[in-house]
């Protein structure tokens, strides 16, 4: 039997991207959310095109879902399926780091915490899965932010809540850290919401590369960072480590 | 060559899951690999132990090829395993000779209740600690002597083997039919009922009520001691501990000292509490089991509440029914309404285990009106594994004479956090979730590494436990009585359900 094709499972990959917001995307806000090149999702897009699945603005030259999947439905990954995945992985990260472990996913506008793995110190903990959390101030939220352009084009309009001297202000701020984030592979949060707290996150990726969620550790800003105020190697390694592995289990090959 | 991981093994009932670990305890790559369940006739539960093996064939060069090691590089092998299920090989072909019976089989029934008639059948429980029941091997051995031609003369000449999976496994590793070791562990032998539970060795006058030849069983060992070194899979590796997976779980949750319990959460679900070095008669319908052996050491041994099914409950909800996907989608569902709607179920499907024993029993949804919706059902299949987790908590705390102050959980259903809430809720303590979820595999890997000094001592192995997550109890007290009581009547109703038959 051969193996799965990769251009389809992009292809499935550029549907999820464009069923998730009421928004039309562009190409290359596609292409970034997907780390695709730009040529690669142009290819795709045409042949999505001729069978129906996807539209393009003749104005605008943006792309949206065509009208042949209005019969088809939409499933996205069940948050407490993304959980039993990762919970595996989330334990040794928290074990590796000796911080704790979140796990979050994009609902409306906000982070959702899915699950959370308590620092491994015994210390009195509580389990925050349900709250909500900001998008812009948080390493989750920002991870969610830079492959999910719908989400991301959201922000654009709203205001930026303040938490510190440190939040992220301006929406052109926010596009420069998300393209930050893009780059990198990995996102960083230093004392953005709360005072003497940091956070790293990377993205869990299912089929064809799309992020389903982002997983992360958060501390005290001096076990997190080194002394020149930057995340540590070593916990940016064990993030992305513990994210490649639950992407894996979730079927992306690439990642 | 520093060894730098430990290898686990768990061969469980719906899969063979291989695991590697480093010294910290934490998982460094997982394979597995799900085999066939075969339900020829109703009641009737096989394995195909060759499939198992197979598999294992396979995982274990997975495992080290994911972690970017060799064989070199493992200090030894640990095994966990489904319990009582019964296989039968031919030493020197090293091919099963029949298929393996499975411990939720229940063709034994009518042997079972032959034996129990027998005026010497009190000797069972008095030698064991265990009940005479269809989920031990001894009954399945006797029904595979009795029901296939020349097996039994072949056994007592010593060219067929019985062994638990971990006896196969090992067997199978160290040189199958070319000088592969027989053996079996503590644990696993006193699931038997042919093993003494005070002497830890076969007894001749439950060989002899069971009519099982001597010549066919394994030399039992302790759980953590090097058993041989694999001559395939994993050539060279020392292969240094076997446990059944509730002990293992015990083991892997750290309940060294008497008094520690921890339930795991799968297919069944199992409470065990360490009782120490004497072994605990139970009153409330629990099981004596032994816990674990390190080395020479004395044995340590364990109260047991078992329960037949919970996660299989949400499987079948999913698999029969058709109304989830996946089983995690269970909570999902669930969460679309805010309680069960008046509507209970309760999964009897193999009669009840503890604390009631029944067989005849069978599982029953009441309370049904036209106001229950699937999400209702969700949330019943999610209680009554929280109910029947109170049931043998009460039965615990009666026999022991404590009240259990923590529950320790793990499994995979400890994913499941409007299910870990429940349980908190109904048993009012704290419920609280180790690191490591996969602790049967982590208890066979405990075991392993401390036969081969890979970890120097139990208390080194404490200190590697650690709190990921804890529920807290929230549900108010009338409510909870309330609703216990339900449950409560909800089970009477499953009782005398199959009729004896007509003389």
């Amino acid at each position: 039997m051969p193996g799965p094709v990769q251009s389809i499972e992009r292809a499935a990959a550029i549907l999820r991207v464009l069923a998730q917001g009421s928004g039309r995307l562009g190409l290359s806000e596609i292409a970034n959310s997907l780390g695709l090149a730009r040529g690669t999702a142009h290819g795709i897009l045409r042949t999505l095109q001729m069978v129906g699945f996807v539209e393009q603005d003749e104005a605008t030259g943006k792309y949206q879902l065509g009208a042949a999947l209005l019969h088809l439905g939409t499933s996205y990954l069940d948050v407490n399926e993304l959980r039993s995945r990762a919970i595996n992985w989330a334990d040794a990260l928290a074990s590796r780091s000796g911080e704790a472990v979140r796990i979050g996913t994009c609902l409306q506008g906000k982070v959702l915490v899915v699950h959370h793995v308590f620092r491994p110190d015994d210390s009195l903990q509580t389990l925050d899965v349900g709250v909500l959390l900001p998008m812009h101030a948080t390493a989750l939220g920002k991870v969610l932010l830079a492959y999910d352009a719908n989400a991301a084009a959201a922000m654009q309009n709203g205001e930026l809540e303040q938490f510190s001297r440190r939040t992220i202000r301006t929406p052109k701020e926010l596009a420069r850290a998300l393209a930050g984030v893009r780059e990198v592979g990995w996102a960083a949060e230093i004392e953005e919401i709360t005072i003497g707290q940091a956070s790293v996150a990377g993205p869990i990726r299912g089929y064809g590369g799309l992020v389903v969620g982002a997983i992360g550790i958060s501390g005290a800003v001096e076990r997190i960072c080194d002394a020149q105020g930057r995340p540590r190697p070593d916990f940016v390694t064990y993030v992305r480590d513990a994210a490649r592995a639950v992407s894996r289990d979730l079927g992306a090959s690439r990642w | 060559m520093t060894e730098r991981y430990v290898m686990s093994i768990d061969q469980g009932t719906t899969s063979t899951r291989c695991i590697l670990f480093d010294h910290g305890g934490r998982l460094v790559s997982v394979t597995q690999r799900e085999h066939r369940q075969h339900f020829p006739r109703p009641g009737w539960v096989e394995h195909d132990a060759t499939e198992i093996w197979r598999n294992l064939e396979r995982i274990a060069p997975e495992a080290l090829a994911q972690a970017g090691v060799g064989p070199e590089q493992v200090a030894a092998v640990g095994i966990a395993n489904q319990r009582e299920t019964t296989v039968l090989w031919d030493r020197r072909t090293g091919v099963p000779v029949t298929p393996s019976i499975v411990w939720q089989d229940t063709r034994t029934d009518a042997l079972v209740d032959e034996l129990s008639r027998r005026p010497d059948a009190h000797i069972v429980e008095e030698r064991c600690g265990l009940p005479l029941a269809t989920y031990f091997s001894a009954p399945s051995i006797r029904w595979l002597l009795d029901h296939t031609p020349g097996l039994r003369e072949r056994a007592e000449r010593g060219e067929v083997l019985f062994g638990t999976m971990e006896s196969w496994l090992i067997w199978n590793l160290t040189g199958g039919p070319d000088g592969g070791v027989h053996v079996t562990d503590v644990t696993n032998a006193s699931r038997t009922l042919l093993m003494d539970i005070r002497a830890l060795a076969w007894d001749d006058t439950l060989l002899d009520f069971f009519g099982v030849p001597r010549a066919m069983l394994p030399e039992i060992r302790p759980s953590a001691e090097t058993y041989g070194v694999a001559r395939r899979v994993v050539p060279g590796v020392r292969i240094a501990a076997a446990l059944g997976d509730q002990q293992a779980a015990l083991f892997g949750q750290t309940c060294f000292a008497r008094g520690e319990a921890k339930c795991t959460y799968g297919t069944g679900s199992f409470l065990l509490l360490n009782t120490g070095t004497e072994p605990v008669r139970s009153t409330h319908g629990l099981l004596t089991t032994v816990g674990y052996q390190i080395g020479d050491q004395p044995a340590a041994y364990a109260l047991e509440g078992s329960i037949a099914i919970t996660g299989a409950l949400v499987q079948w909800f999913r698999d029969r029914l058709g109304l989830i996907g996946t089983a995690p989608e269970i909570e999902t569902l669930a969460r679309t309404v805010d309680d069960n709607g008046g509507c209970y179920i309760v999964p009897a499907f193999s009669g009840l285990f503890a604390p009631h024993w029944r067989s005849e029993a069978r599982g029953i949804i009441v309370g049904l009106t036209s106001y229950i919706t699937k999400g209702h059902l969700a949330r019943a299949v999610l209680e009554a594994t929280g109910w029947q987790t109170r049931e043998v908590v009460d039965a615990m705390n009666a026999d022991s004479g404590l009240d259990l102050t923590t529950l320790k959980v793990d499994g995979g259903m400890t994913a499941n956090n409007l299910l870990m809430q429940f349980i908190a809720d109904v048993l009012d303590v704290p419920v609280v979730r180790p690191m490591v979820a996969e602790t049967v595999s982590l208890g066979a890997a405990y075991a392993a590494g401390l036969a081969v000094g890979y970890w120097p001592d139990l208390e080194g192995l404490r200190r590697n436990w650690h709190r990921a997550a804890q529920w807290l109890p929230a549900m108010e007290p009338g409510r909870r009585e309330e609703e216990y009581d339900n449950w409560q009547r909800a089970v009477q109703r499953t009782f005398d359900w199959i009729k004896p038959p007509k003389e």
